[in-house]
C-alpha cells in the first residue's frame, strides 16, 4: 500500500490556561492519500478547528502540541524549523478560514492578496506574471477577472469565499484544509462552493479536509469521516458505511437530526445536553452524560477507539470485542 | 488580660492570612505579582533607612569637613565626598526624607480633595458635573511642571507649598479615574435599589460606591506618588525646591550638576539612583496592581 | 455620532477651555497674595521704584481693566513687557518657542520609533523573558528623572567619548537663516511657484495619507479630491506670493534649525543640527518611550488575535511582513492619540531638558525668567505653552475623530 500523503498520529493538543489544562485534542489518529477527501464533524468544542490549525503550526496561544506526529509526503512537520513551516503554509497545506469577512485584508486590493502570496513563497515572479496568475486563479473558481482591481467589501460573501479558495489552490499545494467553508454563507451559495472544491479536487488532484459541524455537507462529499466529540475520535468510518451503518451513539445521534426532505412525517431527534467544559471533563467516556445508552462501564473508564470492520472504528463499549485497538 | 490575649491571636491570624497571599503573588506566573513584591520591598527598605537614618549613617551628613573634598569613592568614603567634603554615603543614606514629606502630604492633599469631588461630582451628574469636568480637563491638559512651577512661585517655597502645587496637578487623575468608576457604577441595580429605598447620598456612596471605587484609587495613589517624588526632584532642579539644610538627594543632584561635566560623577550620580529607587518603587507597585486588578490576556480554549 | 456633530462640538468645547486656562493663569499671577512687582523686587524697592514700575507695566489699573487688557494683548499677539528688560515678552517668546517644537517633534519621533519597535518585539515573546526585560525597561526609564538621564547622557557621550556636544543648539553664529527667494517679475519664475507647490503638494499628500489610514482605497474620486487641494493650495499661496513680489523677496525660515538649513541648500549645517538636537531628543524620547511600549504591546495582543492576522500567516506570508504590514496598521491609531495626549507631558519634560542641555527653547526661557523673578515673561510662557498644547489636542482629537472608523462621515 502507498504511503498516505498525511499521517496524523497520536496528535494531542492542549492549553494551559490558569484555570486548567484543556484538552482540545486528545489522541487523534487519521491518514489521508493524495485526491482523498476527509470530513471531520463535530460540535463547537470538539476540537477540530484546533486540529487543523495544528497541521500548520497555528494554533492560537496559549495551545501547545504536546504529543504525536504530523508526517507529510514523508516529512515530520513538527520538526520543521521555522522558515520551512512557513513555506509549507500556502505550498503544502492550505488553510481556509471560516468567515472569509475577516480573513482578507479591508486595505489591499483582491489581487494584490495573490501577488503578495505568490511573491511571499516565489520572490522572483514580477507583479504583472502574479497578477496574471491571479486571474486565471479567479476564472477557474467563476469570478470575473476584472474584480481583480476590487477590493473585499466590494464582493459578496459567497464571492469572497471562492477567493480565499483561489488563494488555497494558488500554489498548487497538496492539501487543503477548508474550516467550516460554508458556515457563514446561505444555503444555495453553499453547495456552490462545495462543488467547487469538489471539482478543484479533481482537476488538480487535491486531498481535503472538510470541517464542519455539519453532517449533511460532509456526508456525500467525502470520501471518509471522522466524527469529533470533546477532543476525541468518536467514530471513523469511509462516509457510505458510516451512513449505512453508524456504530457510535453520537453519530446515530447526528444522523438522526439531518432533515430529510423525503420524510413527510420526519420527527427531528436532537441529541440532548450540551458539550461538555473541556475544562472538567466527566470521568469514563466523554460522551456518557448525553448518551442513551450508556451503562456502568461507560462512566468509569474511558474507551479506547475499537475497530469494527476493516477501516471502522468506534470509541464505544458497546463494540469491545477482541478486536485491534487504536 | 483574657481580653489582650484574644486580640493577638486575631491579629495574628489576620497576619498570617496575608503570607499566602503574598506568596501566591510571587509564584504567579507573570510579571504582576513580582512587581509587586519588588516595588513594596523598595519602597519600605527606603522608607526604613530615612528613618532610621540618624542612627545608621557612619558620618554626619551636614558635617563639613569629615573629608577632603571631591574624592571619589574609596574604602573610607564608599560614596565618595562632596564640594564640601561631606561624605555622600550619610547624605544618600539621609536625603529622603524632605522628598517623602513633599511626596505624602501631596499624596494625602491630592486623595482628600480629588476622591471626595469625584465622588461628588459623577454622582450629582448635570451641569454641576460638567463643569467641573471641564476645569478638571483644562487643569489635565496642562503640563504639569508647569503649573507646578506657576503656583511654587506664587505660593513661595516651603515644604506644603511645594506640596500643595504638586498635588493641584494631579487631582485630575483621581478625578478622571472615579468618576468613570461611578459613572459606570450608577446605573447598578444595587445602587439604583438604595436610592429607591431612600439612602441618604452620602451613604450610597460610602457603603457603595467607595469600596468598589479604592482599588484603583490605590493604583492611581502609587503612580501619583512616584510622580510626586519625580516633580519635586524637578522643582529642585529648576531652583524651587525646599530651601532647609537637611541633606536632599534631588539638591545634592542640582548642585552636583556642574560637577559632574568636570569628572566628579559621585556626587550626582548617587542621589539620582536613589530617587530612581524610590520612584521605581512605587511605579513597580503601581504596575504590578493595576495588572492583577485588570487580568487581561488569559485566553485559550479550543472553539 | 457624526464626524460633523464630533467636530462642531469639540471645536466648541476647546474655546471655554482656553478661557478657562487664561483666566487662571491670569489668576495665579495676579490675584494670589503678594504683589508681582514687590516680590520682583524681593521687597528692596522704594515704594517709588515700585509705583513707577507698575505704571510701566500696566499694573496700576483696576483689576478688571487689567484682565481685559490682557485678553485683548493674547489675541493680538502682545504678552505684556519682560519685567527684567522691559522689552517685549512675545518678542522673546516667539523666538524661543520654534527650538522647544524642534526637540519636541524629534522626541516623540524617537519615543514613539523606540517605543513601538519593543512593545512589538515585546508583544511577540509574551510573558518570555525577553518581553519581561522590555517591560522593566519600560517602566524603569519612566522613573528615571528626565534632567538626571539627561546629566548621565552628557557625561557620558559629551565628556567622556567627546562624541557629542553637550549644550546648546548650534555653534554660535552658524545658525541656519532659511531661505532667501529673491523675486522680481523677471527672475525665477520657478522659485515664485516653489513655495505654493510645496504648499500644494503637502495638503494633497495628508489628505491622501489620512485617507489611506481610514481604510479608504484609493479611488478616483479620492484622487480629484487630491488634486483639487492641490490646486487650492497652489492658488492661496500664489495669491500671497503676489504680495511678496512687491517686496522683492521672499525669506522662507521657520525657526527650526534641521528644516532651515535644508532650505538654505547647506548640508553641513543640517548635519550639525542634528548633533546637537540627538541628545535633548534621546533624553527626553527615552523617558516617554514606556508608555508606548506598554500601549503597542497591548493593541498588538488584541490585533495578532484577529482573523486575517491567522489567514495571512497560514497563506504563508513571512512573519514580518504579517506583523508590520497587517497588525501594526490596526495598533497604529490607539498610538496616535497617545502622541496627542503625551505632549503635555512632553512640553512639561521639555523644561528640565532645556536647561540641562541649555536649549534655548521656551522651557530654559522659562527656567531664566524664574532667577529674575520675571512675572510677565513667565505668564506670557506659560500661555503660550497652554495655548499650544491644546491646539494639539484639538488636532490630534480631530483627526482621531477623522480615523476612527466607528464614527461614521
Amino acid at each position: 500500500m502507498p504511503e498516505p500523503l498525511l499521517n496524523v498520529k497520536g496528535l494531542s493538543v492542549e492549553y494551559r490556561t490558569s484555570r486548567g489544562t484543556n484538552h482540545a485534542v486528545d489522541n487523534v489518529s487519521f491518514t489521508l492519500d493524495k485526491a482523498e477527501t476527509l470530513g471531520i464533524v463535530g460540535e463547537s468544542g470538539s476540537g477540530k478547528s484546533t486540529l487543523g490549525l495544528s497541521l500548520i503550526g497555528l494554533i492560537p496561544f496559549p495551545g501547545k502540541i504536546v504529543d504525536g506526529t504530523i508526517t507529510l509526503d514523508g516529512k515530520d512537520v513538527l520538526k520543521l524549523k521555522k522558515e520551512e513551516l512557513r513555506k509549507l503554509r500556502g505550498t503544502g497545506i492550505c488553510y481556509v478560514f471560516q468567515d472569509p469577512m475577516t480573513s482578507l485584508n479591508p486595505v489591499k486590493k483582491i489581487g494584490d492578496h495573490f501577488v503578495e502570496m505568490i511573491r511571499a513563497h516565489q520572490p522572483k515572479v514580477t507583479k504583472k506574471e502574479a497578477l496574471e496568475r491571479a486571474r486565471n486563479l479567479l476564472k477557474d473558481v467563476g469570478i470575473r477577472t476584472e474584480r481583480v482591481s476590487d477590493y473585499p467589501h466590494q464582493l459578496s460573501g459567497g464571492m469572497r469565499q471562492r477567493v480565499m479558495i483561489a488563494l488555497a489552490i494558488a500554489l498548487n499545494p497538496s492539501i487543503i484544509v477548508a474550516d467550516e467553508p460554508t458556515t457563514a454563507l446561505d444555503v444555495i451559495v453553499q453547495a456552490k462552493i462545495l462543488d467547487l472544491l469538489n471539482s478543484l479536487r479533481d482537476t488538480y488532484g487535491l486531498a481535503l479536509i472538510l470541517i464542519t459541524h455539519d453532517l449533511s455537507i460532509v456526508l456525500e462529499r467525502s470520501d471518509k469521516l471522522m466524527v469529533m466529540y470533546a477532543g476525541q475520535v468518536m467514530e471513523c468510518a469511509p462516509s457510505h458505511v458510516l451512513y449505512s451503518d453508524p456504530q457510535h451513539p453520537y453519530t446515530r445521534g447526528l444522523l438522526k437530526s439531518i432533515p430529510n426532505i423525503e420524510l413527510a412525517d420526519q420527527k427531528l431527534e436532537a441529541i440532548a445536553g450540551s458539550p461538555p467544559d473541556l475544562l472538567g471533563l466527566p470521568c469514563g467516556c466523554r460522551f456518557w452524560p448525553r448518551c442513551k445508552e450508556a451503562f456502568e462501564r461507560c462512566t468509569k473508564e474511558e474507551p479506547k477507539l475499537f475497530r469494527t470492520a476493516e477501516n471502522h472504528w468506534v470509541r464505544c463499549f458497546l463494540y469491545d470485542q477482541e478486536g485491534e485497538t487504536q | 488580660m483574657e481580653e489582650k490575649n484574644s486580640i493577638r491571636k486575631s491579629m495574628l491570624a489576620r497576619l498570617a492570612a496575608v503570607i499566602p497571599v503574598v506568596k501566591s503573588l510571587t509564584t504567579r506566573k507573570g510579571l504582576a505579582g513580582k512587581l509587586v513584591i519588588i516595588g513594596a520591598v523598595l519602597t519600605v527598605a527606603i522608607v526604613v533607612m530615612t528613618a532610621l537614618s540618624p542612627w545608621i549613617t557612619p558620618y554626619d551628613p551636614n558635617d563639613v569637613g569629615a573629608g577632603d573634598p571631591l574624592t571619589a569613592p574609596n574604602s573610607q568614603f564608599p560614596l565618595g565626598t562632596d564640594l564640601l567634603g561631606r561624605d555622600l554615603l550619610s547624605r544618600v543614606i539621609a536625603g529622603g526624607s524632605v522628598m517623602l514629606e513633599v511626596a505624602i502630604i501631596s499624596v494625602l492633599f491630592c486623595a482628600i480633595i480629588g476622591i471626595p469631588l469625584g465622588l461628588f461630582s459623577s454622582h450629582t451628574g448635570g451641569v454641576v458635573d460638567r463643569f467641573i469636568s471641564l476645569i478638571m480637563d483644562s487643569i489635565y491638559a496642562f503640563p504639569g511642571i508647569i503649573l507646578a512651577i506657576a503656583l511654587t512661585l506664587v505660593l513661595g517655597r516651603g515644604v506644603i507649598n511645594i506640596a500643595l502645587s504638586i498635588a493641584v496637578v494631579y487631582i485630575p487623575s483621581y478625578f478622571r479615574v472615579i468618576r468613570s468608576q461611578v459613572l459606570s457604577m450608577k446605573e447598578l441595580p444595587y445602587v439604583e435599589a438604595a436610592n429607591s429605598l431612600g439612602a441618604k447620598r452620602r451613604t450610597i456612596l460610602r457603603r457603595y460606591i467607595l469600596p468598589n471605587v479604592l482599588p484603583s484609587t490605590i493604583v492611581v495613589a502609587t503612580v501619583n506618588f512616584a510622580d510626586a517624588i519625580l516633580t519635586a526632584a524637578g522643582l529642585t532642579f529648576i531652583g524651587l525646591g525646599v530651601n532647609v539644610s537637611i541633606p536632599d538627594w534631588g539638591r545634592d543632584l542640582t548642585y552636583g550638576r556642574t560637577l559632574m561635566l568636570s569628572g566628579n560623577w559621585w556626587v550626582s550620580t548617587f542621589p539620582g539612583i536613589m530617587i530612581i529607587l524610590l520612584a521605581l518603587g512605587f511605579t513597580l507597585m503601581g504596575e504590578g496592581l493595576s495588572e492583577l486588578l485588570n487580568p487581561r490576556l488569559e485566553q485559550g480554549g479550543a472553539k | 455620532m457624526t464626524l460633523k456633530t464630533y467636530v462642531i462640538s469639540r471645536i466648541l468645547l476647546t474655546i471655554p477651555m482656553i478661557f478657562i486656562l487664561l483666566t487662571t493663569v491670569f489668576v495665579v499671577v495676579r490675584v494670589l497674595p503678594g504683589d508681582p512687582v514687590q516680590m520682583h523686587f524681593e521687597k528692596m524697592a522704594s515704594p517709588e521704584t515700585v509705583d513707577r514700575v507698575r505704571t510701566l507695566l500696566g499694573l496700576n489699573k483696576p483689576i478688571y481693566l487689567q484682565y481685559l487688557d490682557y485678553l485683548v494683548g493674547v489675541f493680538s499677539g502682545n504678552l505684556g513687557k519682560s519685567m527684567q528688560d522691559y522689552s517685549l515678552v512675545a518678542d522673546q517668546v516667539f523666538s524661543a518657542f520654534p527650538a522647544t517644537l524642534e526637540l519636541a517633534v524629534f522626541a516623540t519621533l524617537i519615543a514613539v520609533l523606540v517605543g513601538v519597535f519593543l512593545g512589538v518585539e515585546s508583544s511577540k515573546s509574551y510573558n518570555k523573558p525577553k518581553d519581561h526585560v522590555i517591560r522593566v525597561f519600560g517602566i524603569v526609564t519612566y522613573a528615571v528623572p528626565v534632567f538626571f538621564l539627561g546629566m548621565i547622557l552628557q557625561m557620558v557621550f559629551g565628556v567622556w567619548l567627546h562624541w557629542l556636544p553637550t549644550g546648546g543648539r548650534m555653534p554660535t553664529g552658524l545658525a541656519p537663516t532659511g531661505m532667501n527667494v529673491p523675486l522680481s517679475p523677471s527672475s525665477g519664475f520657478s522659485a515664485y511657484f516653489l513655495v505654493p507647490s510645496f504648499v500644494g503638494l503637502a495638503l494633497a499628500g495628508i489628505c491622501l495619507v489620512l485617507a489611506k489610514m481610514r481604510r479608504k482605497p484609493i479611488e478616483r474620486r479620492l484622487w480629484t479630491r487630491a488634486v483639487i487641494l492641490f490646486v487650492v493650495g497652489f492658488a492661496m499661496f500664489a495669491g500671497l506670493g503676489w504680495y511678496f513680489v512687491s517686496a522683492g523677496r521672499v525669506h522662507l525660515s521657520t525657526g527650526l534649525y534641521t528644516v532651515d538649513s535644508l532650505l538654505e541648500g547647506n548640508p553641513f549645517k543640517f548635519g550639525l543640527s542634528l548633533k546637537y538636537l540627538f541628545l535633548p531628543s534621546l533624553t527626553l524620547g527615552v523617558v516617554l518611550c514606556g508608555i508606548f511600549i506598554r500601549l503597542t504591546r497591548t493593541n498588538m495582543f488584541d490585533t495578532m488575535r484577529l482573523d486575517f492576522v491567522t489567514a495571512a500567516k497560514a497563506r504563508g506570508l513571512k512573519d514580518r511582513t504579517v506583523t508590520y504590514r497587517y497588525a501594526l496598521r490596526n495598533a497604529f491609531l490607539p498610538v496616535l492619540t497617545m502622541m496627542g495626549l503625551e505632549f503635555a507631558l512632553l512640553l512639561a519634560g521639555a523644561v528640565l531638558t532645556e536647561t540641562t542641555f541649555s536649549w534655548p527653547g521656551l522651557g530654559r526661557y522659562i527656567f531664566e525668567r524664574i532667577s529674575f523673578r520675571d512675572y510677565t515673561a513667565i505668564q506670557g510662557a506659560v500661555v503660550v505653552f497652554g495655548l499650544f498644547v491644546s491646539i494639539v489636542s484639538l488636532a490630534v482629537d480631530l483627526l482621531y475623530a477623522y480615523l476612527d472608523p466607528r464614527i461614521r462621515l
